[in-house]
């Protein structure tokens, strides 16, 4: 059982992919395609790291961070965002975020954020 | 762009108003108080003149009546055989000329037969004999007589005054000879100017005293305008001579005539009075330029502050309509160029807005192509699909797919970091620091191209407040250009910092091609660049443009075509916080 990845993103073609991927290096990945689908699973209480798009349709990302942030702090949150604005806001407000990528992002880059998240988890278990 | 003509056309109307509005009421009121004040001058000069004329004829007038009632006295004080003696006459002559030295020349007795039967004198003129003489004609019709100025016998000139007296059946004179020199100076006192002067004629119009200057022609035909020489002297008058043009004449009753007439290009003054009840004329004659030569000397004043004054106002209309139309030139540049730069930013403001809404709807199908294709990589790694003969041409498909992506996505992140409104927070930044830095990252690429890259650094440049990250973007772009502008034949790239005034400018100077002139016109619009196809964005310079401006400086070039380019970047030390 790898380490589990809640995929939060309004494209369903890109979560679907994005998940695939990471399913193939070995973790179990989730897929939320809005912030309400999002927190619903978060609350299920398995998801360790979020990796969370920033512009979606009704909650957005910034909401959803903050939400999360607040009901579970202990879940870590990659924002991986197409705009650079909302980007900067996310940065500015300084609501928790673990990393801030861009879309779109390698997938090195990705895997690079994630472990070191689940290095941060682990050290934080013991 | 406004025509010159324009401002020609303002600086005339200008000048022409302001030339107009001062000369109205110049001239309006230089032309009234001249006329008002050249008019009660005159007439105070000739009522001058008249006094002093006037003065003067009671003054010969009681003169000439005070020796004729000296000799009546005489006559009518003694009989007529003691004035018959001449030691007794010689005695009264001896008096009289004591009381008013020089005037009686002698006295004498004279019969009815025109005899002089009696003498005292200088001269031998006893027993002379008148009866031939026209003045004893006269005298012996009349009580008492004075004769005009005449040579008589003694050839030298004087004129007599006789009384006549009556004994028996006999008439008798007593006449005395009036020195003509004593009575000359009593008119030649009156005296005004360099040709004022005054005479005395007789009806004919024939001189009785010396005139101290020329004379005005035909005093006959003057005498004709009075009322009491007209008629003694009207046959001699009548023609009256064309030279003389009246001018004007003025006459006040029977006591005097006067006017200004025009002789031989002069405009003579003159003024006639008569005396010994109208036979004589006193006759006062001046050049109306000498007589109102103080009011042609105040015109010539007067005239000349005028010009100077028109002159002045004509140069100081030129002098200020140019300077205001001037000021006014500039202010429409200034504005016009003010006008520009507000849509040149507001051209940005909405590119920017637009490229920041293309730029995120193409990053998402991006991150999905990126995703899909990686998905695909991963696929590939699975072992049975290994064996395909074309894997290798996939991975290269794939891989070709990603690098796109990758390229998408510096299109996309240039255009969203030029279209970012939130600025990234503020810091004091020594931006000769920001210069080293920046040409340490391209170093290899400036050997690579054979540039000698050549710093001038003022060490004591104060710090600016300013992004880091934006300040390195501007830097990187503008050396980033001028490296490509010099191409890889090789050249120098000087870059400068300096204070002036109160700000910080670096100047980024390279040797490469240059910049034409219709390149210069659009160079900081965004998405134009003449680098080929997929080699630049066309937005490097323009959000060098948008940071230095939203800095309050601003981002200028000069480039010659062949010679190179240099890109000023100005900032300000003191930066407005907004």
């Amino acid at each position: 059982m790898g380490l589990e990845i809640l995929i939060v993103d309004d494209e369903v073609e890109f979560a679907e992919a994005f998940a695939e991927r990471l399913r193939l290096r070995g973790f179990t990945a989730h897929i939320a395609n809005s912030g309400e689908q999002a927190l619903g699973i978060v609350d299920q209480g398995a998801v360790k790291v979020m990796v969370l798009d920033l512009k979606m349709p009704g909650m957005d990302g910034l909401e959803v961070l903050r939400r999360v942030k607040k009901s579970h702090p202990e879940v870590e949150v990659i924002i991986l965002s197409g705009h650079g604005s909302e980007m900067d806001d996310a940065y500015g407000r300084n609501l928790g975020a673990f990393a801030y990528l861009r879309k779109p992002a390698d997938i090195g880059d990705i895997l690079e954020a994630v472990k070191r998240a689940e290095k941060l988890l682990a050290s934080r278990a013991v | 762009m406004m025509e010159k003509h324009y401002y020609t056309s303002l600086t005339r109307n200008m000048t022409l108003i302001v030339i107009v509005v001062s000369f109205t009421p110049l001239i309006l009121i230089a032309g009234l108080i001249g006329y008002y004040f050249e008019t009660s001058y005159r007439e105070k000069v000739m009522q001058h003149l008249h006094e002093l004329v006037e003065k003067h004829q009671q003054l010969i007038n009681s003169f000439l009546d005070e020796k004729l009632s000296y000799i009546k006295v005489l006559a009518d004080s003694y009989t007529y055989d003691e004035l018959t003696d001449e030691s007794f006459l010689q005695n009264k002559l001896v008096i009289l000329q004591n009381a008013y030295s020089g005037v009686f020349v002698d006295l004498g007795v004279v019969n009815s037969a025109g005899v002089q039967i009696s003498y005292a004198g200088s001269l031998k003129l006893l027993n002379a004999d008148y009866s031939k003489a026209e003045w004893f004609r006269e005298a012996i019709k009349r009580d008492y007589y004075l004769t005009d100025v005449f040579l008589g016998i003694r050839r030298t000139p004087h004129f007599i005054i006789s009384v006549k007296k009556r004994r028996g059946d006999t008439e008798w004179l007593l006449r005395a000879t009036i020195d003509f020199v004593a009575f000359n100076s009593l008119v030649e006192q009156i005296h005004i100017g360099e040709t004022g002067s005054a005479f005395i004629v007789n009806s004919a119009g024939e001189l009785q005293t010396r005139p101290a200057t020329e004379l005005a022609p035909n005093i006959t035909s003057l005498l004709s305008r009075t009322s009491w020489a007209r008629m003694g002297a009207a046959e001699s008058a009548k023609p009256v001579a064309s030279s003389i043009e009246e001018v004007k004449t003025s006459s006040s009753g029977s006591n005097a005539a006067s006017g200004i007439i025009k002789s031989q290009n002069r405009n003579i003054i003159y003024i006639l009075m008569p005396l010994k009840s109208g036979e004589w004329t006193l006759v006062y004659q001046q050049d109306q330029a000498d007589a109102f030569s103080e009011i042609n000397r105040a015109r010539v004043i007067a005239l000349a502050i005028f010009t100077f004054g028109c002159l002045a106002i004509v140069l100081v209309a030129l002098f200020i309509s140019q300077k205001v139309v001037g000021h006014i030139q500039k202010a429409d540049l200034e504005k016009e160029m003010m006008n520009e730069q507000v849509i040149e930013a507001g051209k940005l403001a909405s590119i920017g807005e637009l490229a920041a809404g293309i730029a995120h709807e193409i990053n998402n199908p991006v991150a999905i192509m990126v995703e899909e294709a990686g998905w695909m990589g991963d696929l590939l790694e699975e072992e049975e699909l290994q064996e395909s003969e074309n894997v290798d041409e996939f991975r290269r498909s794939l891989k070709q797919i990603s690098l796109q992506g990758v390229r998408c996505k510096e299109i996309t992140h240039k255009l969203l970091s030029f279209a970012r409104k939130t600025d990234p927070v503020h810091h004091q930044v020594q931006v000769n620091d920001t210069i080293e830095e920046i040409l340490s990252i391209c170093k290899e690429r400036s050997k690579f191209s054979n540039i000698r890259v050549q710093t001038e650094l003022d060490q004591y440049l104060p710090l600016i407040s300013a992004s880091p990250t934006e300040l390195q973007q501007v830097f990187m772009n503008l050396i980033n250009n001028a490296i490509d502008a010099i191409g890889s034949g090789g050249g120098l790239l000087e870059i400068r910092s300096r204070v002036d005034g109160d700000k910080v400018v670096v100047d980024i100077a390279d040797t490469g091609y240059g910049i034409s002139k219709n390149v210069m016109a659009r160079i900081f619009d965004p998405f134009f660049t003449t680098k080929p196809v997929g080699k630049g964005t066309g937005l490097g310079l323009s959000i060098c443009y948008g940071i230095i401006k939203k800095l309050g400086g601003n981002l200028t070039v000069d480039s010659s075509v062949g010679l190179g380019t240099t890109f000023h970047v100005n900032i300000p030390i003191h930066a407005e916080t907004s």
